[in-house]
């Protein structure tokens, strides 16, 4: 019996079988169609979003949730732009994802045919690696390539653009035995055991060492390395926004993340450590200042970091390792000594006593407080989407983390919109656990569509919406920054978001009062045959603090609201 | 120095060994615009193996910012190598048109002139001469200083082209 040659598409989805793919978030269109033709015999789910950014977000998150890459197919033109944003947003966050778009046919290409656009160049930008396919018999090839760069050395998103004639044609080529042909792929490096023995020795005889844990460690999967290093040095850890995970908060050691929004003790921690050791962190403008010399005056600053372009980019370090972060630590933990630093600790506990991260339970409903009831009813094992904005950072301070693949947020775009698709993602990845996705009343309405598609997977998602009846975040810069001129940030016109969720078909839920929180988050967590809405309705003028201003130093954080006015932040943003 | 001199103090010559496949160049020059950098001159060139290209870039700019340039550029996939080199261990060469304005009266002394750069006069109209000049940029830059009194009507430069000394790669 002669095999049936199968067509570009029909490969295609082989091959994304052959790599484990379980799910393909897509939409189609007529550039697509071979493509979803494809799917219809296929072994892998098809998620069918309501708009492509839903996908991206959606395939981000549960990359996030299970460090695979996800996988999005959208067609031509329109379809294909509107995944730049969870192209950016993926990354700017280092995330695995590969996007497959129809294109128009190869001969009209360059023409402006019928939803003809340059994907490949208008993503060029925001992508790791990208592909027009040519030629059918590369296909195979082509997604092998695709997998490894998306996820080897520091991952990030790739895109594949698939001509509507070559994804009909026939292709010949083996598709269970092909070579990939990367010759200027550079491998992560060994790291050097040279560089291994100066971080070592830079470390040694500090009395005031701090860790700094970033998104690196997740993705190096290198937490139990990090616990044991931070327990044999006797170091305390800060994380960065996308570290959290990385080190158990509720160890004594930890002391939460730092930052613009970061805790008190770990900013003040970085004011006056002698030593700072970033581990898969890589300096963002919201945790160092604009003046560079001003970030941790007199530390000596070690830095681990997989790609070597982060070395020197932000700060140069008096010792720095190139690497996986899991390798590097390995051979540098047997290399250090337990450090002296009995009085360091004492003070970073006395700090974290001194100023606590606090809410006030009466006056209103306070977002802080459905965030803590929360992770008090999870007794912090769930795993957390947000949104952007205020209700991101409480959710950063009030629910406390413990491990990696816990905690999904958009951390270098800011990306808003982003939260609620995650999570379906990320529920996809790990439909054991309880998904919590916590949005802003803004941000929830950029992609509140999906929850068809929650609903019609039945996902079990809790869906909190913190409705302060503002772009909170934006406002509080006004507030503080701009004399209160609140200007385009009034969310006057939102809807009933428990109707809303109703019409959908999702169950819904309302507080409104400091008394219910507990009883109405236990009735939602205990729903769990489909997504379920909770609409916390919040006081309006709630801040964030500690805030350090945009640009500013750890020296300079306002730990409560001010009562002088305060400059404008000269800083980035 | 003439306006159209790249060889300036902060000029920086990075030679690139690169896959020869469509959209490189494009990823190329978008590390280079998105910092705000001028490429000055590129020279892209196949290889002796034809799946590789080599390109030669010239730009100016601030050296922490290009030492960042090139790392950026090396990790793109399909950038085998990216390196900066200095004339220490390697030849710098560019080649030039130049297109003067002929008048009787300067004839000999322009044709003198190209003798002593060494240059060729490849074309000749009633008033204009074009020349051939190949060396080191700044060579080019002083030959369009000397030329410039006569008039200069044109000029084609090929940019930099960057090749190490003995057995070391490019
Ligand atoms: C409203 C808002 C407020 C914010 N406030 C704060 C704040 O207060 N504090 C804060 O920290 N952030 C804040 N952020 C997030 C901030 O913008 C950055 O996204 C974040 O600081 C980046 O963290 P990171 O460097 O750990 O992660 P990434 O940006 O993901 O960088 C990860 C690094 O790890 C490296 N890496 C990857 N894999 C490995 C490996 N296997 N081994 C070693 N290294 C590896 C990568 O090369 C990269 O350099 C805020 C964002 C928003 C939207
Ligand atoms: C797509 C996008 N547009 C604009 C912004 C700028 N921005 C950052 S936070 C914020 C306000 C978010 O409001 P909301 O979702 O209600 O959350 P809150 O801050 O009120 O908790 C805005 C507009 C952004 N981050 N992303
Ligand atoms: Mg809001």
């Amino acid at each position: 019996m002669t095999k049936k040659t199968l067509n570009g598409a029909e490969s295609l989805i082989k091959c994304l079988e052959n790599h484990g793919v379980e799910h393909i978030f897509g939409y189609p269109g007529g550039a697509a169609i071979p493509i979803f033709d494809a799917i219809y015999d296929s072994s892998i789910k098809l998620i069918l979003v309501r708009h492509e950014q839903g996908a991206t977000h959606m395939a981000d998150g549960y990359a996030r949730a299970t460090g695979k890459p996800g996988v999005v197919l959208v067609t031509s033109g329109p379809g294909a732009t509107n995944t730049v944003t969870g192209l950016l947003t993926a990354n700017m966050d280092s995330v695995p994802m590969i996007v497959i778009c129809g294109q128009q046919i190869t001969p009209v290409l360059g023409k402006d045919a019928f939803q003809e656009a340059d994907v490949f160049g208008i993503t060029a930008p925001v992508v790791k690696h990208s592909y027009l396919v040519k030629d059918p018999n590369d296909i195979p090839r082509i997604v092998k390539e695709s997998f490894f760069i998306s996820a080897t050395g520091r991952p990030g998103p790739v895109l594949i653009d698939v001509p509507k004639d070559v994804s009909s044609s026939p292709c010949t080529t083996n598709i269970d035995d092909c070579d990939m042909d990367l010759p200027g792929f550079s491998k992560p490096e060994k790291p050097s055991i040279k560089d291994i023995k100066k971080l070592a020795n830079t470390i040694k005889g500090s009395k005031k060492p701090l860790l700094l844990i970033g998104h690196g460690v997740i993705i190096s999967q290198a937490h139990k390395q990090v616990l044991a290093l931070a327990e044999k040095l006797g170091a305390p850890v800060t994380s960065t926004l996308l570290g959290m995970g990385g080190f158990p908060e509720n160890h004594s050691l930890s002391v939460g993340f730092l930052g613009m929004h970061g805790t008190a003790y770990a900013n003040k921690a970085v004011a006056e450590c002698d030593l700072i050791f970033s581990i898969g962190s890589r300096w963002d403008d919201r945790i160092t200042p604009a003046k560079i010399e001003r970030f941790c005056p007199g530390a000596k600053k070690c830095h681990i970091d997989i790609d070597p372009a982060e070395i020197n980019k932000i700060l140069v370090p008096d010792a720095s390792c190139v690497g996986d972060a899991k390798l590097i630590l390995e051979s540098l933990i047997p290399m250090v000594e337990p450090l002296d630093t009995k009085d360091w600790l004492k003070k970073t506990q006395k700090n974290k006593k001194k100023y606590p991260l606090s809410y006030k339970i009466h006056g209103g409903l306070k977002a802080q407080h459905v965030i803590d009831e929360l992770c008090k009813l999870t007794n912090g094992d769930a795993t957390v989407t947000t949104d952007v904005g205020q209700h991101q950072m409480w959710t950063a301070q009030f629910y406390n983390f413990k491990r990696p693949e816990q905690w999904i947020t958009s951390g270098g775009a800011g990306t808003m919109g982003f939260g609620f698709p995650a999570a379906i993602g990320a529920q996809f990845g790990q439909p054991e656990q309880t998904v919590i996705a916590i949005c802003g009343d803004g941000g929830f309405q950029m992609t509140l569509f999906e929850l068809s598609t929650a609903v019609i997977h039945k996902l079990p998602i809790k869906i909190v919406i913190i409705d302060n009846k503002y772009l909170g975040m934006v406002r509080q810069w006004q507030e503080l920054f701009f004399d209160d001129r609140l200007s385009g940030v009034d969310m006057v016109g939102n809807p009933d978001f428990v109707k809303l969720a109703k019409s959908y078909g999702a169950k819904a839920f309302r507080i409104k009062r400091p008394a219910d929180v507990k009883k109405v988050l236990k009735q939602a967590l205990d729903y769990n045959e489909g997504p379920c809405v909770i609409h916390a309705e919040v006081i309006k003028q709630d801040n964030v603090f500690p805030m350090v201003p945009a640009g500013a130093a750890a020296e300079d954080m306002i730990i409560s609201r001010p009562t002088t006015k305060l400059q404008k932040p000269k800083g980035s943003t | 120095m003439p306006k159209t001199s790249i060889t300036r103090e902060d000029s920086h010559t990075i030679s690139l060994f690169v896959a020869n496949k469509p959209g490189v160049l494009l990823r190329i020059c978008l590390v280079f615009s998105r910092r705000g950098f001028n490429i000055e001159s590129l020279v892209v060139s196949p290889a002796i193996d034809g799946r590789f290209s080599r390109m030669t870039i010239t730009a100016n700019g601030d050296k922490n910012v290009l030492e960042q340039i090139i790392k950026q550029c090396a990790k793109l996939i399909d950038v085998v190598h990216a390196s900066e080199h200095d004339s220490s261990y390697s030849i710098e060469q560019e080649f030039a048109l130049i297109k003067v304005r002929l008048k009787p009266k300067n004839r000999s002394e322009i044709l003198q002139l190209v003798q002593h750069v060494q240059g060729e006069s490849i074309d000749f109209s009633d008033n204009t001469l074009i020349l051939k000049i190949v060396g080191e940029s700044k060579k080019i830059d002083t030959c369009i200083t000397m030329l410039e009194p006569y008039g200069i009507l044109e000029m084609v430069r090929s940019g930099k082209m960057v090749i190490t000394k003995g057995k070391s790669e490019t």
